[in-house]
C-alpha cells in the first residue's frame, strides 16, 4: 500500500490468535523475498513460539490484506496491514 | 441509501424502521431479522456473550455486502446494524432491514444479507459462563451451508 519500500507491515491478531500472541497489534519488517501471504505466515512461525502458537492450525486461520480477505498467494508489500483471525462467526 | 452501524449501544428496532421508511410511498414490503443472544440449554449457564470485530474491515465488508443485496434485488434502503463488546442472553446482537416494492425481494434480501453477515463479516464472538470459563464460539457449517446457497443467484 504504502511506497516506501522500508516501510514496515502492520500485523494484526483477533480472537484467540491475539491470546496466543499475546498482542493485537505488532509492526515487523521481515526480509524482502516474504512476498506473499503463504511466505509471511512461515516467517511469523518461525520467528516466535507464540506467533507459532497462533498460526499452528492453518487450515482455520483466516487472513485479510489491507482490510480484504486474502488466501496464501496473496502478494505482501511493505507497508500494508495483513490481519490473522479464526472463521469469523458474527450474526 | 443504506445505513451501516457498529456499535455498542442496542438498537431501537421502531426508530430503525421509522428512519429506513420515512419518506417512502413506494415501499411494498419491508423484511427484518433480529438476531439475539440466546442462552444455552445444557452445561454451566451463558452470563455474558462478547463480540470482538476488525474496525474499519467490518464496515467495508457489510458494505460490499449491502451492494451485493442492492445488485440482485430492487431495494428501497436497508439497515444493517451490529453490536459489538459484552451482552447478556436475551439482547439484541444484530438488525437487518430491508425495503422493496415487493415482498419476496424484501424477504430474500434480509435471509441474504444476514446469511453473508455470518460468514463474510468479521466478528468474533466469545461466550461467558457461570462457572468462569469462557470459550471462542466456532463457526458452524450450517452457516456456511446457508450462505452457499446464494452463490448462484
Amino acid at each position: 500500500m504504502a511506497d516506501d519500500a522500508r516501510a514496515p507491515l502492520t500485523i494484526l491478531w483477533f480472537a484467540w490468535l491475539r491470546e496466543r500472541t499475546g498482542t493485537a497489534e505488532e509492526r515487523l519488517s521481515p526480509p524482502a523475498d516474504v512476498a506473499t501471504v503463504g511466505a509471511l505466515v512461515d516467517w511469523l512461525t518461525a520467528s516466535s513460539p507464540r506467533r507459532a502458537a497462533a498460526l499452528q492450525t492453518r487450515n482455520t486461520v483466516r487472513c485479510a490484506v489491507n482490510q480484504d480477505f486474502a488466501g496464501p498467494d496473496t502478494p505482501i508489500r511493505p507497508g500494508d496491514e495483513v490481519a490473522f483471525f479464526p472463521p469469523v462467526t458474527g450474526g | 441509501m443504506a445505513t451501516v452501524r457498529v456499535q455498542t449501544q442496542d438498537f431501537d428496532v421502531g426508530a430503525e424502521y421509522r428512519a429506513l421508511t420515512e419518506g417512502h410511498s413506494d415501499i411494498g414490503g419491508i423484511g427484518c431479522f433480529i438476531g439475539t443472544v440466546r442462552a444455552n440449554a445444557v452445561g454451566p449457564q451463558l452470563t455474558a456473550l462478547t463480540l470482538e470485530h476488525y474496525p474499519g474491515m467490518t464496515e467495508r465488508a457489510i458494505s460490499a455486502i449491502v451492494t451485493e443485496a442492492e445488485r440482485r434485488w430492487t431495494l428501497l434502503g436497508c439497515t444493517v446494524i451490529h453490536r459489538v463488546g459484552s451482552m447478556r442472553p436475551g439482547e439484541n446482537i444484530v438488525l437487518v432491514l430491508a425495503a422493496s416494492p415487493h415482498r419476496q425481494a424484501a424477504l430474500d434480501a434480509t435471509a441474504f444479507l444476514i446469511d453473508w453477515l455470518k460468514t463474510k463479516a468479521p466478528f468474533w464472538k466469545q461466550e461467558a459462563f457461570a462457572d468462569g470459563t469462557a470459550t471462542w464460539v466456532d463457526a458452524r457449517e450450517a452457516d456456511d451451508a446457508a450462505a452457499a446457497r446464494w452463490q448462484n443467484s
